[in-house]
């Protein structure tokens, strides 16, 4: 295996954007990524992204994408119709193969422009469930009652993960949920998808992130603390949510064992929970303890820019460890109704 | 600043999007138009609904149906105080749920037709209740609803379905339909506002004379962003074309041939694609010279320029445009 780093992090956030398109918005992500790596574009072998047409509403918007990240003469390039933690993966196997030293990861979507929780149906089984139009907050809402049924847990607890997550978010400059709240408030606004409420379920944020990732001899050339990948896997469970337990995420679970969570203490971990249930679903599955400190930044409770999010949970680890704040965290990037897809990866700094 | 121009869109497939269901829906559709629910039984004996093809533990091949409910527990329920009309089958606040057919093992999504969420709980009682004209779709079974204590589930009525068959079903019929309002962004709305004026505007690279048209708000090659708006010419130089034979493509080429050229305006660096008109196709060529024809009433839009008519200036020399052919 060779050793990959992430050396740069930007992240561009606005709640609901009037002005800039995503091109616009992946522009200074892409520049504050490679000024935070002190990299010229020139010198990053790989490029990838990852985002959803259906966010725009039309096919192949992605490739204009490619108009903010300096691409001609043609550069290596890719792209996964998935959250960019996912582009990450597919960058890391390419850099274990030998063929290039160094990524350039990004991840963008306008939620704003459409009905996020109506677009994201058609994940769904399009035969049987889709023409039902149930939304991602219902499918989630479906989760969180079998989860609070099965573990006997109550809605206070819900509560306590969206207050402690807009809490947090105050201290995120990029958060778009941030609030100076207590569970007991929470708990006294109205169910509005039983048995969520609305701070129980992510905010509508449009946004774009970008990370450089490289070989460690790249690495320490460019950075003073590079926060190393030292495992990533991702799994997915079965299409129909019937088939699955709901009360647990078992890919969650392979993932987090194959990337090697529980192989050394875990100080911070970033979450992709885009509701209250999520996080305690993934505490669980993860196996993290009381003790973790768990999205410190908010998390997607805080701001959620869809196939950015996961992104961004990665890189809010690597910038606790490159500051040295903390030396071994867990990110998690989720994909799917109810948690369907989990990538789990374990970054740690060498001291 | 002024805020990007916004426009509507609606993403839809026409007539809706047409789907082969394969053997095992076929079977549960075939099933729900007859006013049965049918799972398939899975390698460990587990009963799947709605059924799969293949085992989700062991990929084996699975064909051994069996009919379950009609009655259901449910295992989990959310309520929709407002249905969205065009997407939900039901007009009234009802719930999403997961329901288990009795005899089944997994649960299936689908709706519950109570009146207030009170009478929903996790573990009550519900039976389905059929459309009376059914066609092979999930929502033959129209809704799931509370089965009162004691009660025995109703048989399906007969299908009154106009066109009723004992064919297998095959194939479904789904409509689609997203509305966005999308927003142009800062460069593309400098753009758009200026056709409205009769320009045609462009942006300018930083680090070289390079001037794109219609602008992104970045220069492709660096990714560096291009804040200098320039003014190009409304003439140009044909690069490349092609001699449309398709009717309908275009609202401003009723009548085929037609061509489509890449269009070079003096002063920019990017061919720009525009129709050529007042020439026969056969006539048209690379380097001829041709200016842009507006319509009467411009506005912030790509259609405020008609088409391209020739100029009759001499053909420019291929050296002059050889780096864009």
């Amino acid at each position: 295996m060779r050793d990959v780093a992430v050396i740069g992090f930007a992240q561009v956030i606005s709640a609901r954007e009037r002005e800039r398109n995503e091109v616009e918005l992946i522009i200074p992500a892409v520049r504050g990524a490679l000024a935070d790596a002190g990299i010229a574009r020139s010198e990053v072998d790989f490029t990838i992204s990852g985002s959803c047409d259906y966010l725009s509403g039309g096919p192949f918007t992605f490739v204009s994408g490619l108009d903010a990240a300096g691409a001609w003469p043609p550069v290596k390039e890719s792209h996964v119709e998935m959250d960019a933690a996912w582009a990450l993966y597919e960058a890391w196997v390419a850099i274990q193969t030998g063929d290039v030293d160094s990524a350039l990861i990004y991840g963008f979507g306008k939620s704003s422009l459409g009905d996020l929780h109506e677009i994201m149906t058609l994940q769904t089984d399009p035969y049987t469930v889709a023409p039902l139009w149930p939304s991602m907050v219902d499918l989630a809402a479906l989760q969180a009652s079998v989860f609070l049924a099965a573990t006997g847990r109550s809605d206070a607890e819900l509560a306590a993960v969206a207050a402690r997550s807009r809490r947090a978010a105050l201290a995120n400059p990029y958060a778009v949920a941030a609030e100076d709240v207590a569970e007991d408030a929470l708990l006294a606004r109205p169910v509005t998808h039983a048995p969520l409420r609305d701070a129980d379920i992510a905010p509508i944020t449009d946004g774009a992130a970008a990370m450089i990732i490289a070989v460690r001899d790249v690495a320490e050339r460019h950075c003073e603390r590079p926060a190393y990948l030292r495992g990533i896997e991702h799994r997915v469970d079965p299409q129909g949510l019937g088939l699955r337990d709901l009360t647990t995420s078992t890919s969650a679970t392979l993932a987090a064992h194959a990337a090697g969570v529980a192989d050394g203490p875990v100080e911070v971990a970033e979450l992709h929970a885009q509701f209250s249930h999520e996080e305690l679903i993934l505490r669980e599955a993860l196996g993290l303890g009381d003790d973790v400190e768990v999205n410190p930044s908010g998390g997607a409770l805080g701001a959620n820019p869809v196939m950015a999010t996961g992104l961004i949970r990665i890189g809010e680890v690597a910038t606790r460890i490159r500051s040295g704040a903390v030396r071994r965290g867990v990110a998690h990037a989720a994909q799917g109704p109810c948690l369907q897809q989990n990538l789990v990866c374990v970054l740690e700094a060498d001291r | 600043m002024s805020e990007a121009l916004v426009e509507h869109h609606v993403l839809e497939y026409p007539g809706g999007y047409t789907r082969s269901v394969g053997p095992a829906l076929s079977r549960y559709l075939s099933g729900l138009r007859d006013g049965v629910i049918v799972g398939v039984r899975g390698a460990d004996g587990r009963v799947l609904v709605p059924p799969t093809e293949y085992d989700p533990v062991t990929a084996a091949d699975l064909d051994d149906y069996v009919e379950v409910g009609p009655a259901g527990t449910v295992v989990a329920w959310t309520w929709v105080a407002e249905p969205r009309p065009g997407k939900h089958h039901l007009d009234r606040s009802f719930a999403f749920a997961l329901v288990r057919p009795d005899g089944a093992d997994t649960a299936m999504v689908h709706v519950v037709d109570a009146r207030r969420p009170d009478e929903l709980a996790i573990g009550a009682r519900v039976a389905p209740r059929w459309a009376a004209e059914r066609h092979g779709y999930v929502t033959d079974l129209e809704a799931w609803v509370p089965l009162p204590e004691g009660q025995a589930a109703s048989p399906a009525p007969p299908n009154a379905a106009a066109d009723a068959s004992d064919e297998a079903i095959t194939g479904i019929v789904t409509p689609i339909r997203l509305e966005y309002d999308i927003n142009a962004g800062i460069a593309a709305s400098k753009y758009l506002r200026a056709l409205g004026e009769r320009r045609i505007v462009g942006q300018r690279a930083v680090d070289s004379d390079q001037v794109y048209v219609p602008p992104r708000g970045s220069d492709p090659t660096s990714g560096a962003p291009t804040e200098v708006e320039v003014e190009v010419g409304q003439k140009g130089t044909v690069t490349t074309y092609c001699v449309v034979n398709i009717p309908g493509l275009s609202e401003n080429a009723p009548e085929i041939p037609y061509v489509c050229a890449q269009i070079l305006l003096d002063g920019s660096n990017t061919p720009w694609f525009g129709l050529v008109h007042g020439v026969a196709p056969d006539d048209v060529r690379m380097g001829m010279r041709v200016g842009a024809v507006w319509v009467d009433d411009p506005g912030p839009n790509a259609g405020s320029i008609k088409w391209f008519e020739p100029t009759g200036a001499p053909d420019a020399p291929y050296e002059e445009y050889k780096d864009y052919a």
